[in-house]
């Protein structure tokens, strides 16, 4: 797993709020059968003026002037700013995918959708909760040019560069230090192979229907 | 003190705690399709892993498959990318092992969450994960069943568990009699609408009260279906006689001696009278009349006896930009009565809206009717192969296809529109889907969602009508 200890980047809100996953990458992306090559497709309907397909040429597509990302100023952005209830619907792990492979490390919100939330730490997006009043803040804040944030995992912070503004943010611990440390979490499971096989075979005793 | 059904099904399941509270939860039935499962087998395989227990996994394609052209075989997934996928969860199964495949042009392939529990596959006190949002579904038996992302699909594979933290207990109970006309899908839109799409987070939800116990297996898996478009990830009923009663026989149900022993532990699986819940919420079924959705997401519903919202009535700016937003891309003014909004197409299927129980209610309506000449499609997509030989074994076919109504094979279809079936730019449809999010059902496309009595009337009307008033 990609590790997440410290992030100094740049901010590019989405002011719209129950932000689902079918906006975050749309569902002719999800064909396919790799991990990677989302990035391009990623807000891809309101992103572009045309509607995309898989195989396209994206840089030859007409970009939507009215979409904040597009705006110059935040490219190589690296922290969405969002709005409540961000990823919400459908479970496709293409949405962190896409998100991540667009650049962004991070994303700031005041809530998000349960699945969406839990996939993107297997990704190395680390999806922060703050209150709705500083999330309306940093949207303030964001206006200024060449905003930026440092989100400190570690210390559980998000900041302005120069320490003005700083909010603590929580996180759960066994989350926080698999993605400080990269961790995989499926080798860090296996080590209890020993206990699930103990609970398989007193399951299979009790209830030997589940097991047919 | 008592325990809820979540407790129980949660305590069941625990192999190991951490310290801080993460659990390692066992799973035993894993469902599988071709659209999350690829890379999640990928994975497995540059780790050099196997799967822990194969036996746990029933899979099917659905999601990719087409709805017409069967007979040509997989030459029939014209797309070469989707092929490519379905091709590969056969390859993944048959390299791997599983319970069951059911494979595209199987008799008995299907929607996931159609398939599972009409084979018996699912089963009370179960934890049941999918690489899909709407493995609420099964919650409907007494399951802590959710939807997991990939890399979950892949860590079930390898370990046969999840990393998990106890969500809280929400109980929503709907007492009293569900008037004529009024389906389980009208209970989950009314629900969404009241608690909104976020109002669930962080909850797995118990749906209780009169008016669930009443509701037959089918309903309740379409009341669960939609528990994540409320944001809880699980939604679940308490096993009673008729969850029972409809497991009996079902291919993979327990039988003989090992039955009566499976119903003994079965009963269990319900809250206890004294169990504490962290948060309630009860409705009035009696004021629950069919719903409509006007917006970009399933909160945005109201009675089809009322009008579109007024943006200019709400307060909250972020809320109130959110309506006007969704106006605009459903082409809608304020104010407009529901029953005014002229539709394009008609969908009846998915995993919330597609078994024997809904196509009989749209049947039922639409019966020696034919549907509006502005109508450009209305079609029927069937669950399962199963659903589908036994709609045809009740001539529901012949009277969707005398209507005017198309008679497809099975699949998700145009509920997320990932094959050949979708709607074009600025399309309006009446849909028993579960998502009205933009481009859902394509790119440009306007869904609303309702019941599948109600998709039937709008279907014959040309426009929503109130299911209630049509004799």
């Amino acid at each position: 797993m990609e590790k997440f200890t410290v992030l100094n980047g740049l901010v590019a809100p989405l002011d719209r709020a129950n932000v689902d996953t079918d906006a975050i990458i749309p569902k002719q992306f999800l064909k396919s059968i790799k991990r990677t090559g989302y990035g391009e497709n990623c807000f891809d309907a309101w992103r572009y003026l045309d509607v995309g397909e898989p195989g396209m040429d994206n840089a030859k597509r007409p970009l939507n002037p009215d979409f904040a990302l597009n705006q110059p100023r935040y490219r190589g952005a690296e922290i969405l700013l969002a709005r409540k209830n961000f990823g919400c619907g459908s479970s496709r792990e293409h949405a962190p995918w896409a998100l991540r492979q667009y650049g962004f490390k991070c994303v700031i919100a005041p809530s998000y959708g349960d699945i969406f939330y839990n996939n993107s730490f297997k990704n190395g997006l680390l999806p922060v909760v703050l209150t709705e009043s500083q999330v309306d803040q940093l949207f303030y804040d964001c206006a200024l040019p060449g905003f930026r944030l440092v989100v400190d995992l570690d210390r559980q912070t998000v900041a302005t560069p120069e320490g003005a503004t700083s909010y603590r943010f929580e996180v759960d611990p066994s989350r926080r230090h698999s993605l400080l440390n990269g961790l995989d979490e499926i080798g860090l499971t296996l080590r209890h192979a020993d206990r699930i096989r103990e609970f398989e075979a007193r399951r299979k005793a009790q209830l030997p229907w589940l097991f047919r | 003190m008592g325990r809820t059904l979540y407790d129980k099904l949660w305590d069941s399941h625990v192999v190991h705690v951490e310290d801080d509270g993460t659990a390692l939860l066992y799973i035993d039935r894993h469902l599988v399709h071709e659209v999350t499962s690829p890379q999640a087998y990928e994975g497995l395989k540059l780790a050099g892993r196997k799967p822990w227990r194969a036996d746990s996994i029933v899979a099917t394609a659905d999601h990719n498959t087409p709805t017409t052209g069967w007979e040509r075989g997989l030459a029939g997934i014209e797309d070469p990318i989707a092929r490519l996928q379905v091709e590969t969860l056969t390859s993944n199964i048959s390299e791997h092992g599983a319970k069951a495949y059911f494979p595209f042009l199987d008799r008995r392939q299907g929607i996931v969450h159609v398939i599972g529990p009409e084979q018996g596959a699912t089963l009370p006190g179960m934890t049941v994960v999918c690489g899909d949002s709407h493995t609420s579904t099964h919650g409907a038996f007494g399951c802590l069943a959710h939807g997991i992302g990939t890399s979950e699909v892949e860590h079930v594979l390898a370990t046969q568990c999840l990393v998990q933290r106890k969500m809280k207990n929400l109980r929503i109970t709907v007492e009293g009699a569900l008037g004529r006309g009024v389906s389980a899908k009208d209970v989950a839109l009314a629900v969404i609408g009241r608690i909104g799409t976020a109002g669930g987070t962080g909850c797995a939800v118990e749906f209780a009260g009169s008016a669930v116990r009443s509701l037959t297996m089918e309903g309740r898996m379409t009341l669960c279906n939609m528990a994540i478009e409320a944001g809880a990830r699980a939604g679940m009923v308490g096993v009673d006689d008729t969850t029972i009663q409809y497991l009996k026989g079902r291919p993979f149900s327990p039988a003989g001696s090992e039955w009566d022993q499976a119903v003994a532990t079965w009963r269990m699986f319900q809250s206890d009278a004294d169990a504490k819940f962290d948060a309630e919420v009860r409705l009035d079924a009696r004021e629950i009349a069919p719903q409509v959705t006007w917006g970009t997401s399933p909160e945005m519903v109201v009675s089809v006896a009322t009008a579109v919202p007024d943006p200019d009535r709400e307060k909250d700016p972020v809320r109130r930009e959110g309506m006007e937003r969704a106006l605009a891309y459903m082409g809608l003014k304020p104010k407009t009565p529901i029953q005014e909004i002229r539709i394009d197409k008609v969908f009846i299927g998915s995993c919330t809206n597609s078994r024997i129980e809904d196509l009989r209610a749209a049947a039922a309506v639409v019966k020696g009717r034919r549907i509006a000449s502005s109508v450009k499609l209305a079609m029927v997509v069937p669950g399962s192969g199963l659903v589908k030989a036994q709609a045809e074994k009740e001539g529901l076919d012949k009277v969707f296809r005398d209507s005017g109504f198309e008679w497809r094979e099975p699949g998700c279809s145009m509920c997320l529109a990932m094959n050949a079936d979708r709607l074009e730019p600025g399309e309006r449809c009446a849909s028993t889907s579960n998502r009205n999010f933009e481009g859902r059902q394509g790119a440009g496309g306007r869904t609303h969602l309702v019941s599948p009595a109600m998709a039937a009337a709008a279907a014959i009307a040309g426009h929503f009508v109130d299911v209630r008033d049509v004799r």
